[in-house]
């Protein structure tokens, strides 16, 4: 996968405060790139600098090979964190206007409009007021403004906050329609089930510097413990146990099952699944054996409390 | 379309289709011109009779209050004095004037009172002085055997006659009509300023609040949308301007229409004093005709011109500022507070110094002053200004005006990505270092 946007060592200072400190990001081409971290971390700095709104105090960025400049404005749509449309204005113009703004000409802009209000089945509003919608009507109008103007890089700053889980899907679906069209998705968001569920690339931002970064398969890997979750039938529980605490650690755990058995996560050190599963086979009836893999939500916890 | 003209459309559209603005432009001249006939009736009302007892012991006085139609003189120099006092207490008469006996005269001046419940108004008091006055002087010239009417007779009035060094005649109360030409020019533009000022910070503060700035900002330059700002509400402005000009042309013509129907001469005045009477008219107002023709009017003009452009940009910027720099207009009030005070100290001087001496140092200061110049430079160019001054207070006032809006576009790039917290002045000053 070749580069999209990379992003090269990139400093802001606010004053005396440090909101980004030479952070480097590579995001390839048509991935979907999950951009993490806590609050305050500089995600919005780094998003805002991307979009051109506020300029880097030292580094680069490079899109698509070349480097930042006015002319990229229109390869980038961007749905920020904190929505909002002038409320007394009408949806069409509004969409007219901000589609303009990012160089397409009026008829252009029109075909898109039209193409888009049909596919999210919003033909009706062209002429309401923002201020007469609902808030997730005018975030679907945001979210039309945003892809409109066909970018090559998406920048989706919590994109599915404020909707309903219908819409949350309609949006997510399109989202993955964009990325099969060729776009490049980047990805800011605090809900980790979203960001397993579509990421393939993940950066975790954190305290202005940048820890994690890669494919979310090798960051993974990275931070699997060789942990297995085990489900026994045995009528001797405390000889199995002694045996199993003689060479693995053991910690409770729980999961959803219609036996009682015994649970256990057991932590293999250096040692095969095979040599464990022997032993367990040996002792009694083996109902559930899984390797535990770190969530993106365990991963990023572990991440920024260390 | 370019991206500028692009948001002076969206701005000028925005604010011409808003409803305030549609009422206002018609609304507002109708407001106008009912206040004038409101005041003017009001101004055409009687006052209430007022009834003043007279008390005179020396009996030489009372005749010499003449009824008025505001004020009736009841001679009471027969009724016991407190009695009156009480009955002013009780308001049945407005106040009394008492004026005792005495030796003389001269012991007369400061003896003499005025009773009442509430405090008279100057003019009165004036006319009361004035009628006892003149009396006692009368008496005083018949006591030491004056003849009064030689007096009167060689009593003189000079009526100081104003030309110029050109040697055109010149006239008095010419210097109102023009400091009321400048004034209404300065006036203008203040009033231009404050309103679209105020619109041009309402209109950041709604896209800041309604943080659709972000999605523009990521398309513009924060300068570019602050100047389509600008340049759109004040052709909005403009257009309000143009149509209040059109709506009171033409009801200024409908009304002399009206009135000169009316007007018609049906008199019993006989047609030759008529006729001089007109003569001794026009030459007057052929006079004042001449005076306004010989006011540099291309020069009033072309200046309002420059400075309506240079100060309400001046001034626009600064609004624009301050707009991005707070949350909600609350907030506003403590940076609005310094912008005000510079326009209504030109106001203030344009009147009272430009008036009484037109080219002193205060007035020629102040119409170099960048954020006066606008206000009080129209004010004194009626009375004619060497132009050498009025191309000085142009260049300052347009240097001005490129390093305040240098200095507003980092503010507004900055505040307008700053939520939450109402900035201080010290926070301003770092933004302009960011």
């Amino acid at each position: 996968m070749s580069t999209l946007l990379e992003v090269n060592k990139v400093v802001k200072k606010y004053g005396d405060y440090t909101a980004l400190n030479e952070v480097s990001l590579t995001v390839p081409k048509g991935s979907i790139y999950g951009l993490l971290g806590p609050n305050g971390a500089g995600k919005t700095s780094l998003i805002r600098i991307i979009n051109q709104i506020t300029m880097p105090d030292s580094g680069e960025i490079i899109l698509d090979g070349e480097k930042l400049n006015p002319k990229h404005i229109q390869y980038i749509g961007y749905l920020p964190e904190e929505r909002g449309l002038y409320k007394s204005m009408k949806v069409g113009e509004q969409c007219l206007y901000l589609a303009q703004m990012k160089g397409l000409s009026k008829a252009e802009a029109k075909i898109q409009l039209d193409y888009w209000f049909d596919r999210l089945g919003i033909q009706g509003w062209w002429n309401k007021k923002i201020q007469e919608l609902s808030k997730g009507m005018a975030q679907k109008i945001q979210f039309v403004v945003c892809v409109l103007h066909k970018p090559k890089v998406l920048i989706f700053d919590e994109p599915f906050s404020g909707f309903d889980p219908v819409n949350a899907n309609i949006i997510k679906d399109e989202i993955l329609a964009l990325q099969e069209q060729g776009s490049t998705i980047i990805f800011s968001t605090h809900r980790m089930e979203s960001v397993e569920e579509l990421c393939d690339h993940i950066a975790l931002i954190h305290q202005s510097n940048k820890l994690i970064e890669g494919r979310l398969d090798d960051v993974k890997n990275q931070f699997r413990t060789n942990s297995f979750e085990v489900g026994i039938l045995t009528d001797n529980v405390e000889g199995l146990m002694l045996a199993i605490t003689q060479n693995y650690t053991i910690q409770p755990t729980n999961f959803k099952s219609l036996n009682n058995e015994l649970k256990l996560e057991i932590n293999l050190g250096n040692s095969l699944p095979n040599e464990l599963l022997n032993l367990l086979t040996s002792r009694g009836q083996v109902t559930h054996f899984v390797e535990k893999i770190p969530s993106v939500n365990d991963i990023f916890i572990k991440t920024v409390s260390q | 379309m370019s991206i500028l003209a692009l948001i002076i459309r969206r701005e000028f559209i925005s604010k011409v289709r808003n409803k305030s603005f549609i009422v206002m432009t018609f609304l507002s001249p109708l407001l106008f011109v009912g206040i004038g006939f409101f005041v003017s009736y009001l101004s055409s009302l009687k006052a209430d009779l007022k009834q003043i007892a007279v008390h005179d012991e020396t009996g030489i006085f009372v005749s010499e209050f003449k009824n008025s139609e505001e004020y009736k003189y009841i001679n009471l120099s027969n009724s016991n004095l407190n009695s009156i006092k009480d009955s002013i207490k009780s308001e049945s008469y407005e106040g009394l004037i008492y004026i005792p006996k005495t030796r003389d005269f001269k012991s007369l001046e400061n003896k003499i009172q005025y009773v009442s419940n509430e405090s008279p108004s100057i003019t009165f008091v004036d006319h009361v002085q004035e009628v006892i006055s003149n009396k006692i002087t009368n008496e005083n010239f018949k006591i030491a055997r004056l003849d009064t009417l030689a007096i009167n007779n060689a009593q003189a009035e000079v009526n100081l006659e104003l030309k110029k060094a050109t040697g055109e005649d010149s006239l008095k109360g010419i210097n109102e009509i023009k400091i009321a030409i400048g004034g209404a020019f300065g006036y203008l533009i203040m009033m231009f300023i404050v309103i679209y000022g105020n619109m041009v910070m309402r209109s950041v503060i709604e896209e800041k609040t309604n943080r659709i700035i972000e999605i523009i900002i990521s398309s513009v330059k924060p300068f570019q949308l602050m100047m389509g700002k600008i340049i759109g509400t004040s052709l909005a402005g403009i257009l309000q301007f143009l149509i209040w000009t059109i709506v009171g042309l033409i009801l200024m013509f409908s009304v002399s229409m009206f009135f000169g129907i009316n007007a018609t001469p049906t008199s019993d005045i006989p047609p030759e004093m008529l006729h001089s009477a007109q003569q001794e008219f026009s030459t007057v107002a052929q006079l004042y005709l001449n005076e306004l023709l010989n006011l540099p009017i291309a020069t009033l003009l072309i200046c309002f011109v420059i400075y309506f452009i240079g100060g309400y940009f001046l001034y626009s910027s600064f609004y624009a500022a301050i707009g991005a720099a707070v949350d909600n207009e609350t907030d506003s009030q403590q940076f609005l507070l310094p912008i005000i005070l510079p326009l209504i100290l030109g106001v203030y001087i344009g009147f009272f110094t430009v008036m009484n001496d037109p080219h002193g140092t205060v007035a020629t200061v102040f119409s170099m002053f960048p954020l006066t110049s606008p206000i009080v430079m129209l004010m004194r160019i009626p009375f004619g200004v060497p132009w050498w001054q009025i191309v000085i207070s142009i260049t300052i006032l347009f240097g001005t005006f490129f390093f305040v809006v240098w200095f507003a576009s980092k503010i507004y790039r900055v505040g307008i990505l700053m939520y939450g917290k109402k900035p201080t002045w010290k926070e301003l000053y770092k933004w302009l270092k960011y």
